[in-house]
């Protein structure tokens, strides 16, 4: 349940980071067993590749480049935060990592339909 | 002036020994109103055993901090007209402190960490010696000014998930004071204060959500002063300050 001490951009910035990162997580094994179906069974990947040219299979592509890139400037936020002098604009940094996972995200799918 | 039409719907958290749940009350809604004056008509008209602290009421003790509709905050100085919904009000004790009776949370915790945080001033000369002068515009001094004015409330350690989640975690208010001190040069005590905002428990622990900075009553910035530490800390580590 999100309690109303939650309601705030930045505490969303944290959990869009965190569930981002566990999204990929659990991606990534999957990811480098495809990957290793190459080495293993050539015929197996050339399916599951077929398989990947359905346009659902593009909108999950979608989700998992937004991911990816919102997990990347969210953590460059995150050192910024860290290893930079403080700079107050924090909602704007969040509201840009979040615009600009969905430009490069967006760009993807359009290139891939 | 009263208005004696309306009436708040008041849901006090009521604890005497862990049989923990809401009572709701009617409270008169005047035109100005707090928190705390809600809680006092309560006590003073409804129910005489009903707990809670207060001291000052102007907003510098720190001593009335609440959960009002889920968030904290001071209530001598939140007004009901700013927090209401709906003419319904959910006020519970301070969260992640343990509770001694209704409104009232045991605060050891909270200033055992500012202990364990090594927040106590070092001095580095005895009262023989001549003061030491800093100027207003010494560059430790301006950011040690942004962490001062803390009236010890909790309520940036209410807010934070983190101490939520790892009881070790030292909290908002004793790393911000830590920090101050670290930008106090007149302190003998940096090397083990800044051990001791690295450990288990420390500074690294903070996951920037900045709930601390949000509900602030003083708009004070915990986690600037935590990312000060967190940097204050690597830089010791690398040995590019000493």
């Amino acid at each position: 349940m999100i309690e109303s001490h939650r309601g705030h951009s930045l505490w969303f910035a944290f959990i869009l980071h965190r569930l981002s990162g566990i999204g990929l997580a659990l991606f990534l094994p999957v990811h480098f067993y495809m990957l290793s179906l190459a080495l293993t069974d050539p015929g197996q990947l050339d399916g599951f590749l077929a398989f990947t040219d359905l346009l659902l299979v593009k909108w999950a592509e979608f989700g998992l480049v937004f991911l990816l890139a919102v997990h990347m400037f969210g953590g460059m936020r995150l050192m910024a935060l860290e290893f930079l002098p403080w700079s107050p604009r924090q909602k704007t940094y969040a509201a840009m990592v979040v615009a600009l996972a969905f430009f490069v995200s967006t760009g993807f799918f359009l290139q891939a339909i | 002036m009263v208005d004696t039409e309306t009436f708040l719907d008041v849901s006090i958290w009521r604890d005497q020994g862990g049989d923990g749940h809401f009572e709701t009350y009617q409270v008169p809604r005047l035109a100005n109103q707090t928190i705390l004056d809600v809680v006092s008509w309560v006590q003073q008209h409804i129910d005489p055993t009903l707990s809670y602290r207060f001291a000052c009421r102007v907003g510098m003790c720190g001593s009335c901090a609440m959960m009002v509709n889920g968030e904290p905050r001071w209530t001598c100085r939140t007004h009901v007209k700013k927090v209401v919904v709906e003419d319904c009000l959910e006020i519970a004790p301070l969260r992640n402190l343990p509770v001694i009776k209704d409104l009232v949370v045991d605060m050891d915790p909270f200033f055992d960490k500012w202990v364990a945080a090594n927040a106590v001033f070092e001095p580095s000369r005895t009262r023989d010696d001549p003061m030491a002068p800093i100027t207003p515009d010494d560059p430790m001094r301006i950011v040690a000014d942004g962490a001062i004015e803390c009236i010890n409330c909790a309520v940036c350690y209410a807010a934070c998930d983190v101490v939520a989640a790892n009881p070790e975690y030292l909290g908002p208010a004793a790393l911000n004071r830590s920090w101050s001190l670290v930008n106090d040069s007149r302190d003998a005590g940096q090397a083990q204060r800044l051990h001791a905002v690295s450990a288990g428990g420390g500074c690294h622990n903070c996951h920037s959500q900045q709930s601390c900075a949000k509900f602030c009553p003083n708009e004070l910035n915990p986690t600037l002063s935590i990312s000060g530490l967190k940097r204050a800390t690597l830089k010791s580590l690398l040995r590019w300050d000493r």
